[in-house]
């Protein structure tokens, strides 16, 4: 019906300039931003788990998980890897440049919820930037929880990331940091295996034990079974989603997984609440 | 307001005037490339006088009435979400150089849309993309600004299309909601007027410039007589009982795979609906490199790039995109959304070049279940 309005607020579709404050070489593919607003350097919250969408100048915009900083710390670090047309733009750009962001955008990690648990970690590849804020998260109360695992499996031994934090998380926060690797070359003395092997050597108590997994479709799903297998409940577990993505608000329908709009209800997911649509073919 | 008032052809012609003046780009039913298309109308002689239209599956075809009459027609291949929610737009521009830009938002182009002609399924396909758009967690600032500035003149259908279900899916014929004026179309003998039901205080202060009569009890008894005969008119007809859980329980029912060898993966269906609202964007440079823009595009589940993830498609097969979009439009929308993503229209059934029908196909998967428990 007829009536009057004016809108008042800019389109969640217009990016904000932001302005790149640190560039850090993670590994031969992977680098980070932390970036600060251009024009309000105080407004930056955003909870572990969640995602800004990243645009290039010209370029074009991508769904970049937030990996850090640690509680207290400044600005928002996001750790990309370059392997398409924007990703490749956002590493060429250097200290003091623009970008532009939209965000954050998405569900959170249960931190709050798992007080009083043991925390299993299941990282593959890529996928523990988004659980490095949800680390820092646990470790900044490290009292309130049990055991902290974390289980990471990666490709390559030269794919590992963050690899310098390990012993401060094991040294002065006893996690269990366990990982492996796909394949690797005779100077790796560790695990070689997918990270689902890792379940069984770790040390929890599985039944008050919240598991939080970001990695590969195909990873999820054996991690998910290794999980139940030690009978974590399924109302425990927590995996990540990823789809095609274009606006982040609900708006493009790109990013829809069953009746789950990943951007908006996503793209941390309660495992028992997807598992009807999780590892359906073509879904 | 609740009162009925007729008008006569001169009437309607004086309403869209009335409208124009009001500062509404007036837009309605014309007929263009031997199909009825929603543009922008001058007058009354824009809209399908006698015309009647033939819909079946694949079919559409125009047909020339015996009577003037001036909505004796279904729906056509346009719906009214061209307007509010544009097939192509800017989002915004920027301007840079060496590392630096800044970012220009959009203008928001607030036109003022008085829509001629909506039926009934309309009505709630807009109704629905109001929850995509302003109702739910982030609001689309130009939807909103349309939405809210549209004045609606509905019409209460006085036929049904061969392909229509209104009735199946409860959004028709009649309108019930949401309108600023209501026409109901009389042809009685000799005498072609309109029942207006007003209903809103701009529709009334719109009626006053025009010049009407109070309705008689027995031309508002017509009038509902009217729609009454166009309900037990529909061309088809679903049954949607626990649809949901049907479709659900049935992701990889071998039907499926049947209609993927009929289907063209052609995106037709989703380009007609009324409440398909799925976009894409589109970054663009000018040569030097120092402007961009990013557009937004209507898209369709139905194309490759649609869920293009490093390394592939997640939807490669037809099967799977036709299989996401209808079990969206009548599972998942329940979901997201607490309604039907499917109004009942039957475009998605005119305009399939091979002619799938879901109103077939939906039977075919619950029967087999029907079977199923039979012999389990």
């Amino acid at each position: 019906m007829a009536g009057k309005m004016e809108p008042l607020m800019q389109s969640p579709m217009t990016p904000w300039p932001y302005r790149i404050q640190k560039v850090i070489r993670e590994s031969h593919d992977t680098f980070s931003l932390n970036v600060v607003p251009k024009n309000s350097p105080d407004s930056m919250t955003f909870n572990p788990g969640q995602f800004n969408m990243l645009y290039a100048f010209g370029v074009g915009e991508v769904p970049i998980s937030i990996s850090g900083p640690q509680p207290g710390g400044k600005g928002m670090i996001h750790t990309i890897r370059d392997v398409g047309i924007v990703t490749g733009a956002l590493h060429k750009l250097k200290k003091d440049q623009t970008i532009g962001l939209r965000g954050p955008f998405g569900s959170a990690w249960p931190i709050e919820e798992s007080k009083g648990y043991d925390i299993v970690i299941m990282a593959g590849g890529i996928g523990l930037a988004p659980l490095r804020p949800a680390l820092y998260a646990l470790l900044d109360q490290r009292d309130k929880f049990g055991e902290i695992v974390l289980l990471y499996g990666v490709r390559k031994p030269e794919d590992l990331l963050f690899t310098k934090e390990f012993e401060t998380w094991r040294g002065k926060y006893g996690v269990q940091v366990k990982m492996t690797v796909d394949t690797a070359d005779r100077e790796w003395r560790g695990n070689v295996g997918v990270v689902n092997t890792l379940v069984q050597r770790a040390n929890f108590d599985p039944m008050n034990t919240v598991a939080m997994i970001c990695g590969p479709e195909v990873m999820m799903r054996f991690a998910v079974s290794e999980l139940k297998r030690r009978e974590v409940p399924e109302d425990q577990i927590f995996i990540t989603m990823e789809r095609n993505m274009k606006c982040a608000v609900g708006f493009c329908g790109h990013c829809q997984f069953g009746p789950a709009f990943i951007c908006k209800d996503g793209p941390i997911f309660r495992y028992d609440k997807v598992k009807q649509f999780f590892g359906i073919r073509e879904i | 307001m609740n009162k009925s008032v007729t008008i006569d052809r001169e009437g309607l012609n004086q309403l869209i005037s009335v409208l124009n003046g009001m500062g509404f780009q007036v837009v309605g039913p014309t007929v263009r490339d031997e199909a009825i298309v929603y543009e922008k109308l001058e007058s009354i002689k824009d809209l399908p006088e006698g015309f009647t239209d033939e819909q079946d599956g694949g079919v559409y075809r125009l047909k020339k009435r015996k009577d003037k009459s001036l909505f004796g027609y279904a729906v056509g291949p346009h719906s009214w979400k061209k307007f509010l929610h544009p097939p192509e737009r800017r989002l915004w521009q920027a301007d840079g150089e060496g590392g630096d830009f800044e970012i220009k938002p959009e203008k928001l182009d607030a036109t003022k849309f008085a829509f001629i002609g909506v039926r009934s399924c309309e009505m709630h396909a807009i109704a629905i993309q109001d929850k995509v758009f302003i109702n739910d967690k982030f609001v689309d600032p130009v939807y909103q600004v349309r939405r809210e500035n549209a004045f609606f003149v509905a019409v209460n259908c006085g036929q049904a299309g061969g392909t229509c279900f209104c009735v199946s899916m409860n959004t028709g014929p009649k309108v019930e909601a949401g309108f600023d004026l209501a026409l109901t179309e009389i042809l009685d003998n000799d005498r072609h007027y309109f029942v207006v039901e007003v209903g809103s205080e701009q529709g009334e202060a719109c009626m006053e410039q025009v010049t009407h009569k109070l309705a008689q009890n027995e031309e508002v008894t017509l009038a509902e007589k009217v729609v009454k005969e166009t309900a037990g008119q529909m061309g088809r007809t679903l049954d949607t009982t626990h649809i949901k859980e049907l479709l659900y329980e049935n992701l990889e029912h071998p039907r499926w795979d049947d209609i993927a060898e009929r289907c063209l993966s052609c995106a037709n269906c989703t380009m007609v609906c009324p409440t398909c609202f799925c976009s894409t964007v589109e970054d663009v440079t000018d040569i030097t490199g120092t402007h961009a823009e990013r557009w937004q595009k209507w898209d369709s589940c139905f194309t490759m790039d649609f869920t293009y993830l490093h390394g592939g498609e997640v939807r490669a097969s037809t099967k799977s995109r036709y299989r996401q979009w209808l079990t969206h439009k009548l599972a998942s929308w329940q979901d997201q959304f607490g309604s039907s993503g499917c109004v009942g229209c039957g475009r998605c059934i005119t305009w399939c070049p091979p002619a799938i029908d879901f109103t077939e196909e939906i039977p075919k998967i619950r029967d087999s279940e029907t079977q199923t428990l039979k012999t389990s």
